[in-house]
């Protein structure tokens, strides 16, 4: 294997007392030395505050929804309120939460320091990244005042053309939060293909940066439609241009075919980093090297790829018979690519020495959503199947557990994950756990009912619903209720480790990717000296000192 | 220095050295495609002096394409870059083929259930 010069050095970080001191939290004061930073660590924090600030918005517009629902008719608001609830609640969680979400804040937090890099390939970019962000969410956010939009965050024409609603603010946001993500996009290309260390060849890079940069390619390539889409759509508010109107010659099925066109990539933008964390947690977790290391990360290509091919499966019910049979047929093709990642890492799990922390539990319960998330999706590429269940709450529990179920529950295990080399303070394991039941359960109460009404016919975005669908209604709002205490029991866990939490030592978790070779939190400029990368999930040279110490590395 | 970037031979095991300034191409040969451009644009404009029936949108488009093949190469650099750069643009000509191609498609198939300028939501 690889020559161990560099490593004996780093073996200090790894074992020994906390380098006293310096570390990029208290390298540098004030306010303007974070909003004004280049480091990518600092980028990371700042984008992670954000995008849960975002993700606290969007809950508490998921709150309002589903209180309204509690019982049949008028609960807390009438039904225009209703409408402006749930498009905000669809457009923050997807445009400012989920989308950045794990590339951009865990991203760029782990990204340079698994390539043993100093940084990423341009700071300036990723600080404008983060400008853009926060300016786009401005704009986005400035039409709850202006007339908050009614279209449902897909904005589909006519009715977006024609809605009394602020749809052009909210549309030149996500306009703007499109940028933000192209040069999140852009920048990891060029720092996965240029700043790898010496010994990191492509197949032996971390599988969440196999991941990242198959996001990042999605991320340059879709994006610029939506921008188009968006483009166009202001143009025809204000201009009336009629791209989209029959009246001037267009077609409303158009939009759709562009919207979709970026927005199916668009979710597998929000998934395949998901997958990348949970090929960590499932490795690291079950101490034993990841299993099919060349079909995982291929696989995450080819998502990546097939996700350009299936965009008509949104349009069913939209679409000629002729487009929809070549979707529906594509459609199924992608299901491969993520079975091949969910068998590999059953495999891996097999004989392993399984370590059932916080992070691993959501690791497992992404396993165990994201396949019901995925299995649901087979009825709804059956063409026949789709006419009876599509705009039902069938296809809002599926996309939730797959958005929820598989994006957000990753991204919340890999934050415990990497929580001690972010903030360098470890957590009440209790607390997590607690709050991890509290999400699972509340999870699947809300939304596997929702399977439920759903199948039987309960249209989804409606206002109100018959009798025979309150009890479905109620039980769903209750595990609503239990998710968020979940969530708040989780932000709790965090606080309190940030005032209260020992010390974490630099390899907690016993990882050999790079991020765990220096201390926790790395020091301003990450390493002192290029460290030389080995395989990332060869474990053996990683002993467990004590729960304190946390591993340290040995001879071989 | 140009000759350097296009026959240093690809290193795909780890990241290479990357030149300071990128290539510069002579202002004469800028203006020469500045000049081959204005042309073909006065070209678009008289070839709709004739009337070639659908032809014409063809032959407006063929123009626009060698038009934009000039820009990629000479003021986009794409001629002296790797050839890995001309894979990605011509990969997102395919995936911008592949869009526009499965609109038509279902566009042509359901061409037959439209109702000609019939919209009843828009265009108040």
């Amino acid at each position: 294997m690889s020559t161990h010069g560099p490593v004996k050095q780093v073996a200090t970080y790894g074992g020994g007392p906390q380098v006293a001191g310096d570390n990029y939290l208290n390298h540098s004061r004030g306010i303007a030395s974070w909003i004004f930073t280049l480091d990518h660590k600092r980028i990371g924090v700042l984008y992670l505050g954000s995008i849960l600030s975002a993700f606290f918005l969007g809950g508490m517009f998921a709150l309002l929804v589903r209180t309204e629902l509690l019982f049949p008719g008028k609960t807390l608001m009438d039904p225009d309120r209703y409408n402006q609830a749930f498009t905000l609640h669809g457009a923050i969680m997807v445009f400012l939460f989920i989308i950045p979400g794990i590339p951009a804040a865990l991203g760029n937090v782990i990204l340079p320091l698994m390539l043993g890099a100093k940084d990423v390939a341009f700071p300036r970019l990723n600080l404008a990244s983060w400008w853009l962000w926060i300016i786009g969410a401005a704009i986005a956010l400035s039409s709850i005042i202006i007339g908050a939009v009614d279209t449902g965050w897909t904005f589909y024409t006519p009715y977006s053309t024609s809605t009394g609603t602020a749809v052009i603010a909210i549309t030149t946001g996500v306009f703007v939060l499109g940028f933000s993500s192209i040069f999140t996009g852009l920048n990891f290309i060029v720092t996965i293909h240029k700043l790898r260390p010496k010994g990191m060849g492509w197949f032996r890079m971390p599988l969440f940066v196999w991941a990242l940069y198959s996001t990042a390619i999605m991320q340059v390539l879709a994006t610029p439609v939506l921008g188009i889409t968006l483009m166009l759509l202001i143009a025809e508010r204000a201009m009336g241009v009629g791209i989209f109107d029959p009246a001037l010659g267009g077609d409303p099925t158009l939009y759709q075919h562009f919207f979709w066109f970026y927005s199916h990539p668009a979710v597998y933008i929000m998934i395949v980093p998901a997958m990348g964390v949970i090929s960590e947690l499932m490795s690291i977790y079950s101490r034993k090297h990841i299993f099919g290391y060349r079909f995982i990360a291929f696989s995450s290509v080819a998502i990546a790829l097939f996700s350009f091919l299936v965009w008509g499966h949104h349009m069913f019910t939209s679409m000629s018979p002729l487009a929809n049979m070549l979707f529906s047929a594509l459609t199924y093709s992608v299901s491969i690519p993520s079975a091949i990642k969910i068998f590999n890492w059953l495999a891996t799990m097999y004989k392993g020495s399984i370590r059932l922390n916080a992070a691993m539990l959501y690791a497992l319960a992404f396993i165990f959503l994201f396949t019901i998330g995925g299995l649901t999706g087979l009825f709804l590429a059956t063409l026949a199947v789709d006419i009876h269940l599509h705009d039902t709450y069938f296809i809002v529990a599926h996309f939730h557990y797959v958005m929820f179920g598989g994006t957000v529950i990753a991204f919340l295990g890999g934050l415990h994950h990497w929580w001690p080399k972010i903030t360098g303070k470890m957590y009440e394991e209790k607390w997590a756990a607690l709050a991890f039941w509290l999400i699972f359960v509340g999870f699947n109460v809300t939304f596997f009912t929702q399977f439920v009404i759903g199948s039987r016919g309960m249209p989804r975005r409606y206002y109100d619903y018959p009798e025979r669908f309150a009890t479905g209604h109620f039980i769903s709002s209750l595990g609503s209720y239990v998710m968020a205490v979940g969530f708040f029991v989780s932000l709790f866990c965090f606080v309190q480790s940030l005032y209260r939490g020992r010390t974490a030592p630099a390899n907690p978790w016993g990882g050999n990717s790079l991020e765990w070779h220096t201390q926790s939190p790395p020091p301003h400029n990450n390493f002192d000296e290029t460290p030389l990368a080995d395989d990332p999930y060869d474990f053996s040279q990683w002993k467990q000192a004590s729960p304190a110490a946390g591993y340290v590395k040995v001879g071989r | 220095m140009s000759q350097d970037t296009t026959t240093r031979p690809a290193d795909a095991s780890h990241a290479d050295g990357h030149a300071a300034l990128g290539h510069v191409v002579p202002v004469p040969l800028l203006f020469g495609v500045l000049g081959i451009l204005l042309v073909l644009t006065f070209a678009t404009v008289a070839i709709t002096w004739f009337d070639l029936g659908s032809l014409n949108l063809v032959a407006a488009l063929g123009i626009a394409v060698v038009k934009a093949t000039f820009v990629l190469l000479y003021f986009m650099h794409l001629r002296w870059d790797k050839p890995f750069n001309a894979v990605v643009i011509v990969s997102s000509l395919v995936l911008v083929m592949l869009f526009v191609g499965f609109a038509m498609i279902d566009s042509i198939a359901y061409q037959p259930d439209v109702i000609p300028g019939y919209s009843p939501a828009m265009g108040q």
